[in-house]
């Protein structure tokens, strides 16, 4: 049988042009949906730059008429200072990360290797977390943090989240174990590894794509987590970025600063578009692993 | 794994195999103790205290069931539910849509479609809290830009106050959610679509069906539980919406923008009636149960390929 061409050659150059207007056509869609995408910090960050009389302006000006920081100046002289809440989200997001990883590499490589009674009940409760919103169990929580007088730390804030990221890092990470061969692990043991030792050397490296994954989501949703953060900070010097910012927005400290609000806020976008552009591959991976809450 | 155990004696094997499972019983300790504290204790607590009048401060007293009884008159209540429903049927849709759109146009073979992908995902990693600030400026009367284009377009003669109106309101946080959370959707229906073996559409491509047809017989059909999926997972963040609207609208106009979050979030935190709170949470938390058993039984996947 012989495939003749569907079209016949005297239209070919047609259809080309035809082709080409199409993909033109696509990328004037793509290119004005980028737009609309990238507007919003777009307009944002650039009105965090403006002198602080045009940022506030009625009605709004487009261009500034010369760069200035002078914003993120101000934004300094709420509260405790804009560097104090930078550092109050970075440790919280920080403590949040690291203990995230202890716990869910352990949890992952306990699960994905060993054989104990009871395993498959408990694997299935670190995960109902998952099934189960954490906003139905946030007033309990925060009498727990009061009674271990954690409310009101950075430490038990990170604790809360911790727990949120859990199921999720367990999840993860024993699916990272059960890709690696067994056959790698004992030759390890073989070759006179400990247990431990062989964890830390050797499965460490060969899990490190699940760990990464497991890390920026701990990052990501405890730099930006709100509810949780407005409810066990109830101290001004210990709120997180989004709490500071709202409270900026609500008239906290006096009228409003439009131009330090949008400092504040190009401030707590900066790091996580960063994060997400280096790491995307790993947020990815994360993302089809199918297990993600939002 | 045998041929180096097999040498072992029995007795010794199960020794072995005790000490081994206790090892891996040691691993998951500290995650499953975090877990029992953290979790299922407050889980449990808030069924405990939604029975009670639970003050911050003072003696809690047991009430029974007096707490969900109190719901079926407290009208705040039933409005914020009808209010996270009308929401969250309102949400969907243009999320959908457009999830699947931008899934099409960024599964095309363009050159540097890659870029275009990733642009369209960055507001997902923004905090919801942040972005609803954001919003806030872009749509303030007098500073905020929208309301500056439209006027200077011609297309509005008085700038739009959004959040004085219900209505007007519930519109204005939809567009922000949708630029925020739709990378989301896109990303896990594009996910679905690359999953399509390619040599299902060039079979169709041989029997002449056209774009048309291949996106509604092959692609549609195959992408049901991806579809599952992407739906739990929006309508489920939908009905818990608290961060837009306590930022954007402060649950006002007088109250008719409080969701089913906001309310427990009120009693518990503002109110400190912390029991009613509970007992709020536990209806909410049956109510989800109730929708994603609902929705993965519609969408339920029994499509093989």
């Amino acid at each position: 049988m012989t495939v003749t061409p569907a079209e016949p050659t005297v239209h070919s150059s047609s259809t080309r042009l035809r082709r080409r207007a199409g993909i033109i056509a696509l990328y004037i869609i793509c290119v004005v949906l980028a737009i609309l995408f990238l507007f919003p910090v777009f307009w944002s960050t650039l009105t965090s730059v403006k002198p602080p009389a045009e940022a506030s302006s009625v009605p709004p000006t487009y261009w500034p008429s010369t760069i200035t920081f002078e914003n993120y100046v101000k934004l300094n002289k709420y509260g405790a200072g804009i560097l104090r809440y930078i550092y109050n989200s970075a440790t919280v997001a920080l403590i949040t990360v690291f203990g995230t990883i202890i716990l869910s590499t352990l949890a992952g490589y306990g699960f994905s290797r060993f054989n104990f009674r009871a395993k498959n009940s408990l694997f299935i409760m670190v995960l109902a977390a998952l099934m189960i919103p954490f906003q139905s169990i946030l007033t309990p929580l925060f009498l727990l943090m009061s009674a271990v007088k954690m409310q009101n730390t950075l430490l038990g804030l990170a604790l809360v989240y911790i727990t949120f990221q859990l199921p999720f890092g367990v999840f993860m990470m024993r699916n990272s174990f059960d890709t690696v061969p067994r056959e790698i692990e004992e030759a390890a043991l073989l070759d006179g590894c400990s247990t431990w030792k062989m964890l830390t050397s050797v499965m460490f490296v060969l899990v490190r794509p699940g760990i990464i994954t497991v890390a920026v989501y701990a990052f990501l949703n405890a730099w930006n987590e709100f509810l949780a953060a407005l409810i066990i900070m109830t101290q001004e010097s210990n709120f997180t970025l989004p709490i500071m910012l709202t409270s900026v927005r609500s008239g906290y400290y006096g009228a409003i600063d439009w131009g330090a609000l949008q400092a504040g806020i190009t401030v707590t976008i900066l790091p996580c578009v960063i994060l997400f552009l280096l790491l995307q591959r790993y947020y990815m991976q994360g993302l089809m692993g199918g297990a993600v809450k939002g | 794994m045998t041929t180096a155990q097999s040498t072992v004696g029995p007795a010794r094997r199960s020794t072995l195999n005790r000490r081994r499972a206790f090892a891996g019983f040691l691993f998951v300790l500290p995650a499953v103790l975090f877990t029992l504290a953290m979790f299922i204790f407050p889980l449990i607590m808030t069924m405990w205290m939604s029975l009670h009048n639970w003050p911050l401060l003072g003696q809690a007293t047991f009430l029974g069931i007096q707490n969900y009884v109190d719901m079926a008159r407290d009208g705040q209540f039933w409005s914020s539910l009808w209010f996270t429903t009308l929401y969250t049927l309102l949400v969907t849709p243009p999320i959908f849509i457009l999830a699947f759109a931008l899934a099409l146009l960024v599964n095309t073979a363009l050159r540097g479609i890659g870029i275009f992908r990733t642009i369209y995902f960055i507001p997902v990693v923004i905090g919801l809290g942040t972005s609803s600030l954001l919003w806030v400026w872009l749509l303030n009367d007098r500073v905020g830009i929208i309301n500056g284009l439209m006027l200077d377009l011609g297309l509005i003669e008085q700038p739009i106050i959004w959040f004085v109106d219900r209505n007007l309101a519930m519109f204005a946080i939809i567009v922000s959610i949708v630029w925020k959370t739709v990378g989301f959707s896109m990303i896990l229906l594009l996910a679905g679509m690359q999953a399509i073996p390619d040599e299902l559409y060039q079979a169709a491509m041989v029997d002449g069906a056209s774009y048309w047809q291949r996106l509604t017989h092959i692609m549609m059909p195959l992408l049901r539980s991806t579809f599952a999926l992407a739906l739990v997972l929006s309508v489920i963040g939908s009905y818990l919406a608290f961060d837009q609207f306590y930022i954007m609208t402060r649950g006002g106009p007088q109250n008719q923008t409080i969701t089913a979050v906001y309310w427990i979030f009120n009693n518990s935190f503002t109110y400190y009636k912390m029991g009613y709170g509970a007992a709020l949470s536990i209806v909410l938390l049956v109510i989800l149960g109730i929708l994603s058993i609902i929705q993965l039984r519609i969408l339920r996947d029994d499509t093989t390929y």
